[in-house]
């Protein structure tokens, strides 16, 4: 675990990009391999099954510190982190041990299945033998999720430096569902066939968005224009007769899409397409509204199969004949995506999603503006000549959204954030007038730069009329624009609509609560664009 | 008839109404009794001033022209119907817990404190007493300080790993007793100490009044960078990442605070490396500190007040918090922490 901790402070500590992959690529070339293969799978949000449930675990160690759970309680906001409360208040250890990473794991793993009280034992038997930091990640083993600023981008980086392999092939070896506990590092990392399998996605390409001026793209002959579709990206995977569907996240969504199993009767095995997941009904997509139902429900009950199904709108072909395709351009990817899709029938489950042709800069950015009338969010562009790459890559695929729906709104509450922002108030609640109260509508806690979040932090810390819990009401006095990219009608909100990725997108210090907006502009709002 | 209580709590601060005196007033009176230098102790506009003979140099440079009488720790003063006396606080050098006794009843209000001997400061001591007021910066049970030495050893081989990479440290400490206390950690074989003006300014006061520190060298503008490879420079936070430290090439810069202890803040706050060093006590501190008070009556100020009263009064004690001119929490605001 020594060796876990130093690596994970290096990187904790670190903001530069080499010194965490020159901390990272050391790891994996000196770690045992069971450990490294530890360390892949938790940085990429593969962890043990939770054998401990939060609740007990705050208990024991409250218990062990010697101080009442109310008293725990109130330190856990404030941290921002149960795995790291629980780290800083047990009493220091009382012999150190070196374990690896992976005993730990396999510790906590066999406690399973094991009564309360002897699991209590092993736990308390743990945090006796490591020091603060090393129980902080023992911790986090339990109650999951080590965010610490490490990308998948970035492990590859260090994979490829410490492995000598091409960091595109690593980046496709870590796709997919390979759990480490049935596989080993030779398997995920060494072995020569990684296509094994055949669940494996690619990498998805992803766009950055365009801020300048789509005419220093240069010529647009050079370029293919698409919708910019607001559904789910997914890929849909066809191969020994079995069909996968895997979401941007990189989570097997198979079961969510049952209709999707029908591609299998009209697409060749050995084929792999990029598209998005979208409602489809009377020859068109809908909104991202209507498939918000199908969006987290596990198993699709009949009717809403009926109402709302979902296809895949394809717009590139990875893999073809078993073949993988990605280093081929975009043209002749696309020619192959039109002459696989041209036979497919009305009820296909997979449909192709049209290039826009356009002669101009100028007509094009008028096609955009007619987007959200097309169920878009604005165009994609992307270079003809360009190959499928991996993660995301300046230069040959852009965004080119519309601008968001923006609206002024008041702050009311305001709640602390957690892990880097702990102690910062970054979560607030907005409102709109309705007559002369004001009604919550929306929270949001991005937007705005590090300094602004210190100035509002101690302006609320000023202006709290009452707490509720971490929740602090506050004067209402700052106005701040908020936009977001749809809205719709919401039983479950006070104010009756409910915003999709609302943020701030800025302080508007020059405005005074009464120039706020009100209910009946959200429901205009909610009439031409719900 | 209910009596006057010896201390009260006005919206001018600290009163005693039997000797006609504040203590670390933050509006201007007549006669304000001082627990140390810091800014949020030690305001400027009061007719009179008293602190002890240590504190008053760093207060006359901070306040400028001020009528300050001084005392020694210990010292017995009688103001008004009042018995005063000053006892160290152990949190900066000449730092006091200001004692007040009238007739048979002792209050103690001790300012910000520490229990560690950081050995500049003259150590904190107890003073029993029936009415305690305390800190409570650090008052939550995750603030738990490790000696200093084992501090000094982290920061002293940083210091050297920066050294050995051609970068200079950075370490930023606020410039009234963390600088120092900093500085007296420091190893001097690994490499040049720089000071920021600031810092250099109560350096010399200190070693005016006889305090030994490491030899340090201004780093105004006039000095040549390329001279000093290896240099650890000791800045105000808010100079770090500024122009004049950019001017130093490849760096790195760390943070000195108790608030380090937490990663959130360590991660926002501390460049490349945070180190958890406080000059207020720690969770056990506060606690053995008011025990050995012997104090049954507990007023809790600057800090997690609500959360820290609450627990003395679950441990038998009577405990209240005291509301403060300052904001209630002190991370992002504090001087010292």
């Amino acid at each position: 675990m020594k060796q876990f901790a130093t690596l994970f402070a290096q990187l904790d500590q670190s903001t530069k990009t080499n010194t965490k992959v020159a901390a990272l690529a050391d790891y994996f070339s000196t770690a045992a391999q069971e450990d490294r293969l530890w360390t892949v799978a938790l940085f990429s949000g593969r962890r043990p099954k939770r054998s401990i449930t939060t609740t007990k675990l705050s208990k024991w160690a409250a218990e062990l510190a010697e101080i009442p759970d109310w008293l725990f309680d109130e330190c856990y906001p404030i941290v921002g982190d149960l795995a790291e409360t629980i780290s800083l208040i047990l009493p220091p250890p009382r012999r150190l041990s070196d374990h690896s990473l992976s005993f730990w794991i396999k510790y906590l793993k066999s406690l399973a299945d094991v009564e309360e009280t002897d699991c209590k034992t092993a736990i308390l038997n743990a945090w006796g033998q490591l020091d603060t930091a090393q129980r902080f990640l023992f911790n986090k083993l339990i109650t999951g999720g080590f965010r610490v600023g490490i990308s998948q981008k970035l492990i590859t980086r260090a994979l490829a430096k410490s492995t000598g392999q091409s960091e595109a092939e690593l980046a496709h070896r870590l796709m997919g569902k390979w759990d480490p506990t049935t596989t080993t590092w030779h398997d995920l990392i060494e072995a020569e066939d990684a296509s094994a399998d055949a669940s494996r996605p690619y990498p998805f390409c992803l766009a950055h968005g365009l801020d300048g001026d789509a005419a220093d793209l240069g010529p647009p002959a050079d370029w293919q224009a698409e919708w910019k579709w607001d559904g789910i990206r997914g890929q849909l995977i066809l191969r020994d007769g079995q069909y996968f569907v895997w979401s941007r996240g990189e989570e097997l969504m198979t079961d969510r899409f049952p209709e999707l199993s029908r591609a299998i009767d009209y697409l060749p095995s050995g084929t792999v397409l990029d598209g998005e997941l979208l409602v489809w009904r009377d020859g068109h997509p809908q909104s991202f509204n209507a498939l918000q139902k199908r969006v987290g429900r596990k198993t699709v009950p009949k009717k809403l199969l009926n109402d709302a199904p979902v296809i895949l709108y394809a717009y590139d072909l990875l893999e073809w004949g078993g073949v993988d395709l990605r280093a081929h351009p975009l043209q002749y990817r696309r020619a192959l995506l039109e002459r696989a899709c041209a036979d497919l029938s009305d009820d296909a489950p997979v449909r192709l999603s049209p290039i826009i042709p356009f002669k101009s800069w100028k007509d094009l950015a008028e096609i955009r503006s007619d987007a959200r009338n097309h169920q878009a969010e604005g165009l994609m562009l992307k270079r003809g000549d360009s190959p499928y790459r991996v993660g995301r890559k300046k230069g040959d695929w852009w965004k080119w959204k519309l601008d968001p729906l923006s609206i002024d709104a008041v702050m009311i509450y305001a709640q602390s954030g957690h892990g880097r922002r702990a102690n910062l108030f970054t979560d607030y609640t907005f409102a709109v007038w309705n007559g002369n109260d004001l009604v919550p509508f929306t929270k949001a806690y991005s937007g705005l730069s590090d300094e602004e979040f210190r100035k509002i932090t101690a302006w609320v810390k000023k202006n709290t009329q009452q707490r509720f819990g971490p929740v602090r009401q506050v004067t209402p006095h700052h106005v701040f624009e908020i936009a977001f990219e749809g809205i719709q009608a919401s039983s479950r909100h006070k104010s009756g609509v409910a915003l999709r990725f609302p943020r701030m997108a800025r302080w508007r210090q020059d405005k005074s609560v009464q120039d706020a907006n009100t209910l009946d502009d959200l429901n205009e709002m909610l009439a031409i664009y719900g | 008839m209910t009596r006057t209580p010896l201390l009260t709590f006005t919206p001018n601060g600290i009163y005693c109404p039997s000797g006609d005196f504040y203590i670390d007033p933050w509006r201007p009176v007549r006669r304000a009794l001082i627990t140390h230098g810091h800014a949020d102790h030690a305001r400027a506009g009061h007719e009179h001033y008293l602190c002890t003979d240590l504190a008053a140099p760093v207060m006359r440079h901070r306040l400028g022209p001020i009528d300050v009488e001084t005392v020694a720790y210990g010292q017995v003063l009688t103001i008004g119907d009042a018995q005063v006396s000053f006892h160290p606080a152990g949190h900066v050098p000449g730092s006091a817990q200001i004692r007040v006794q009238v007739g048979g009843e002792i209050w103690v209000a001790s300012g910000d404190y520490k229990i560690e001997n950081d050995g500049l400061s003259t150590p904190f001591e107890p003073v029993e007493c029936h009415h305690f007021i305390t800190e409570s910066t650090f008052g939550l049970p995750m603030f738990h300080w490790q000696p200093q030495s084992v501090i000094a050893a982290q920061i002293n081989a940083w210091w050297a790993s920066c050294a050995a990479n051609d970068q200079t440290a950075f370490l930023g400490a606020y410039a009234l007793g963390k600088a120092q206390r900093l500085l007296s950690m420091l190893n001097p074989d690994i490499g040049p100490i720089l000071t920021h003006t600031a810092i250099e300014n109560t350096n010399v006061i200190l070693r005016g009044q006889g305090t030994t520190l490491p030899d340090t060298i201004l780093a105004d503008g006039s000095i040549d960078h390329k001279v000093y490879k290896g240099a650890l420079v000791l800045a105000p936070p808010s100079a770090l990442g500024s122009a004049w430290a950019r001017k130093f090439g490849a760096q790195q810069t760390a943070f000195a605070s108790g608030w380090m202890q937490m990663r959130g803040v360590r991660r926002r706050r501390a460049g490349d490396r945070g180190f958890v060093i406080s000059d207020h006590a720690d969770w056990n501190g506060l606690l053995s500190a008011i025990k050995d008070t012997g104090a049954e009556n507990i007023y809790v100020t600057h800090g997690y007040t609500d959360i820290f009263a609450r627990h003395l009064n679950d441990i038998g004690l009577n405990a209240q918090v005291v509301p403060t001119q300052f904001e209630g929490e002190t991370l992002d605001t504090s001087e010292d922490a």
